[in-house]
């Protein structure tokens, strides 16, 4: 299973595309860390096949297939050639992350330009073995042509039985758009055979050689202290090999699955606890949020060109969202064997590196003598409780040496534990016009931190077992996401332009709740509540919702997304009623990225919310997988109105009270809307990212549909 | 303790504590990757499994009451080379997001199917209802179900 970089290139006739610029380069992403990408990207082998090594994790929202295709398409091979090689810090391209719907513009250019340097060395050969110019040649898959046609060379044959090992440029010289015969076109997922029929797809379904198995008994609150445990019972169990007690940290490993779940059963009865009650009032969370210690930060402030004084009245207005979930269908799990030096960790978590760097931290080993490999699990939309689990399979393979040791996270465990998205307060005024258009716009939002993941040594203390150990490290400092992306202020600035506004954050800095990465950050909740106020402004001035917008907007982009919006909803045409309200919600996410307009129409029928259907237009730019994209907006559009209608996780001063899907309902096949996608044709803009950029929209749409109903505005999350 | 069923077609026997759950001698002793452990609790059906054609929860059956019975798992409604309508449908709309949860449904949905060869969409999401997907793949999963069922009917006619 052990394999090196070298290893693995050293199967007979490879072409290793090798690739080394930095994460950070040119004023790149600063959400980024700023390691260095460093590893192979793409092996063409004489076989005729080509290997993708992804330094993105796939979790089923397409981006291997989407690069996949990048690859063929700059390669000029079939799709089909390409295979996928998933995260594995021995030999991967280090790509940090797979968030912030940016996979495909970080992992996308180094990707074609790989495939593009390993075309141009091919025929460059071919070119000399046929004396020949390179413009007068042609590809076909990997098949080498002149003008009269196929010359009887191949990358297959040129390749041979030589490895070659070849690096790029940054300036490597690419495909035009408009030659572009597999980009673009949706292509089926290369990931989804398997999972149809039963093939081994997922983290779970590893099983290695003398795997035991093992589970965690959590204290009952985040800050509870173990005061005495009687682990002799769970001992003295069938198949009980190890009872790990380190802390507040307690574990069971066992030859059997069930048999860790009994003895984890006996030690959560027979453990002790002293309870820490520092969880707020759930009933005033929102007054917590503005109590609690927090600090200012400037978001945003723009002050009027004219002076010219302006008759205005406030309008005010205030939205909030509760605590929410992740709920990952799969709870998290985590394989990891040490050897006495070496330890190998397989885990479904964001980032392999990141990982790396943390566990090693957490556990005081070296880098060096980790090595983390990905393997999918069910979706994450952020940061859940993966990183927590894979870190924890560490500790107790080192604790339980030589077998590999399964760790699998109970429901509870993942529902209590995993790092939720933070409740926000948001309060907005706006100082309108007689016209009723925005002359100043004051927005505060309060909030949790959007993020804690343990990104390097100084942020590994946020995962569980750094934590809970004999030892604990600290707390790392509360992070706060700068602008341009933000993180509770992301899409916090309105992309509208009014002439003055100020937006401040209040981010809390003493968090007794795990909060971090979900899907959208704060632009879920700020776009909800930009949005719904807008809708709230425009009727109040007697202007239809979609119009009101238009003419306070000045991105091209956006007013003709909305403009097709308009017409594919038939906005225009609506008879608004009890049974069909309409509502609109539009964001471009982090203002930066995607844009998407949803339009929503509900029924309210015995005082409960019925989704009747939503249509959808986004802007993404070049459109890598149009079918994928699409897949990537209904499902945000599903989670968003799930969220937004029903989730909210429950607690009281001294536990979780959400434990399971009972305590924390979620969308049901029965309340789905029907959902119609389209995109812009905007292929000569770069590709942007999808994932993310419909759940803010999807939220206002359903409040302000809600409203179109019935003539109520509802503002706090979830809406019943 | 020696417990005899017949799983996707084929007689098995497993010698294992008899309370073990279903799901996990499926999975663990049987090395079958179709049903999925979700929750343990039988509330997001992504275990289940069809005994005697009925669609059930495997991660709260103990083993024993399958004995001398019929399972059928995602891996025995059909192969990549013979695919069950359900799963040809499901690749034709890439009706799965992360898929984790597509095993149950696509179960559930072929014992439906048996008895309600013509459902409407609502009769469909109704039969679902008690499945979970968290990717908000439901949409396509009903176009899917349904298209299968045209392809089902035409097939007997």
């Amino acid at each position: 299973m052990s394999v090196t970089r070298r290893e693995f290139l050293q199967a007979s006739g490879t072409l290793a595309v090798l690739f080394a610029i930095p994460a950070c380069q040119k004023g790149g992403d600063p959400v980024l860390g700023g390691s260095a990408i460093l590893g192979n990207r793409l092996v063409v082998e004489a076989s005729g096949d080509v290997r993708l090594m992804l330094g993105k994790s796939e979790f089923g929202q397409g981006i291997g297939t989407a690069l996949a295709q990048m690859a063929a398409e700059e390669l000029d091979v079939a799709f089909e050639r390409i295979s996928l090689v998933t995260v594995d810090t021995n030999f991967s391209p280090d790509e940090f992350y797979t968030f912030s719907s940016i996979s495909v513009q970080q992992a996308g250019p180094p990707t074609r330009r790989a495939a593009a340097a390993a075309r141009q060395h091919l025929l460059e050969q071919a070119a000399a073995k046929l004396d020949a110019t390179i413009d007068s040649l042609q590809v076909v898959d990997g098949e080498i042509h002149n003008a009269s046609g196929a010359t009887g060379l191949s990358y297959w044959q040129l390749i041979g039985d030589e490895q070659h090992e070849l690096d790029f440029a940054d300036d490597q010289s690419l495909k035009s758009v408009d030659d572009y015969t597999i980009v673009g076109e949706s292509y089926e997922r290369i990931d989804i055979p398997n999972k149809v029929f039963g093939g081994q797809s997922y983290l779970q379904d590893l099983r290695l050689p003398d795997m035991v198995h093992a589970r965690i008994v959590r204290p009952p609150t985040e800050r509870a202290e173990l005061k005495a445990l009687d682990s002799s019972g769970a001992e003295q169990l069938p198949g009980v090999l190890k009872v790990i007690r380190d802390g507040n940290f307690i574990a069971v490993v066992a030859e059997r699955e069930q048999q860790a779940r009994d003895a984890a059963k006996l030690l959560r009865a027979s453990a002790g606890w002293r309870f820490v009650t520092d969880l707020p009032d759930e009933n005033r969370v929102f007054d917590w949020l503005q109590s609690a210690e927090s600090r200012a930060e400037p978001v945003a402030s723009k002050q009027p060109e004219s002076a010219e004084p302006v008759e205005t009245t406030t309008v005010t207005g205030v939205f909030q969202r509760a605590f929410q979930a992740h709920a990952s269908i799969s709870p998290s799990a985590a394989i990891a064997q040490f050897d006495g030096s070496s330890l190998t960790v397989w885990s479904h978590a964001q980032g392999m590196y990141p990982l790396r760097a943390g566990i090693a931290h957490v556990l005081g080993l070296d880098s060096e003598n980790i090595r983390c490999i990905h393997h999918e699990a069910s979706g994450c939309y952020g940061h859940n409780g993966a990183d927590d689990a894979a870190c924890d399979a560490a500790a107790i393979a080192v604790k339980f040496p030589g077998r590999p040791v399964r760790l699998q996270w109970e429901r509870s465990d993942e529902m209590t534990w995993e790092p939720y998205g933070s409740a926000m307060h948001i309060e907005v005024s706006a100082d309108v016009d007689a016209e009723g258009d925005v002359r100043n716009w004051n927005y505060d939002l309060w909030s949790c931190p959007h993020s804690s993941r343990p990104r390097d040594t100084k942020n590994a203390g946020s995962m569980i077992y750094a934590q809970h150990k004999e030892d604990p490290l600290p707390l790392p400092p509360i992070q706060s996401i700068p602008q341009p992306n933000g993180g509770a202020d992301r899409n916090g600035v309105p992309l509208y332009a009014f002439e003055s506004m100020d937006v401040t954050k209040h981010l809390l800095t003493d968090v007794p709740i795990r909060v971090s990465a979900l899907r959208g950050l704060g632009a879920y909740t700020n776009v909800f509540a930009i949005e719904s106020f807008m809708d709230e402004l425009a009727l109040r001035a007697d202007v239809d919702p979609l119009d009101y917008r238009l003419r306070q907007l000045e991105d091209e982009r956006a007013i003709a997304l909305l403009e097709r919006l308009a017409e594919q909803s038939g906005w225009y045409e609506r008879e608004p009623s009890m049974s069909d309200g309409w509502g609109l919600g539009f964001a471009r996410f982090k203002n930066r990225s995607a844009y998407v307009g949803v339009v929503m129409r509900v029924a309210v029928e015995e005082g409960s919310i019925r989704l009747k259907q939503a249509s959808a237009v986004c802007d993404a730019g070049l459109v890598i997988n149009p079918d994928g994209a699409s897949a990537q907006i209904e499902g945000s559009i599903v989670q968003s109105s799930s969220w937004t209608l029903k989730e909210r996780i429950r607690f009281s001063t001294e536990r979780k009270l959400s434990v399971d899907w009972a305590s924390y309902p979620i969308l049901r096949f029965d309340e789905i809307p029907d959902i119609e996608v389209s995109f812009m044709d905007r292929r000569d803009n770069p590709a942007l990212g999808v994932g993310e950029a419909a759940q803010g929209p999807a939220a206002a749409a359903i409040a302000n549909a809600v409203y179109s109903a019935t003539g109520q505005r509802k503002r706090r999350i979830p809406l019943i | 303790m020696t417990i005899d069923f017949k799983l996707n077609g084929k007689d098995v026997s497993v010698d294992v504590d008899p309370l073990t759950p279903l799901l996990e001698v499926l999975r663990n002793d049987l090395e079958l990757n179709g049903p999925k452990f979700g929750c343990g609790l039988a509330q997001c059906g992504a275990c289940a499994v069809l005994i005697d054609g009925t669609s059930l929860r495997s991660c709260v059956l103990p083993v024993q009451s399958v004995a001398g019975k019929e399972i059928t798992t995602l891996e025995g409604l059909g192969t990549e080379s013979s695919p069950h309508p359900l799963q040809a449908a499901f690749i034709e709309l890439q009706a799965l997001q992360c898929g984790y949860c597509a095993s149950g449904i696509i179960t559930t949905a072929a014992a439906f199917l048996e008895e309600s060869p013509s459902p409407t969409d609502d009769e469909i999401k109704q039969a679902l209802s008690g499945h979970l997907c968290r990717c908000g793949a439901q949409p396509r999963m009903v176009k899917a179900v349904a298209r299968a069922a045209g392809r089902m009917r035409g097939d007997k006619t």
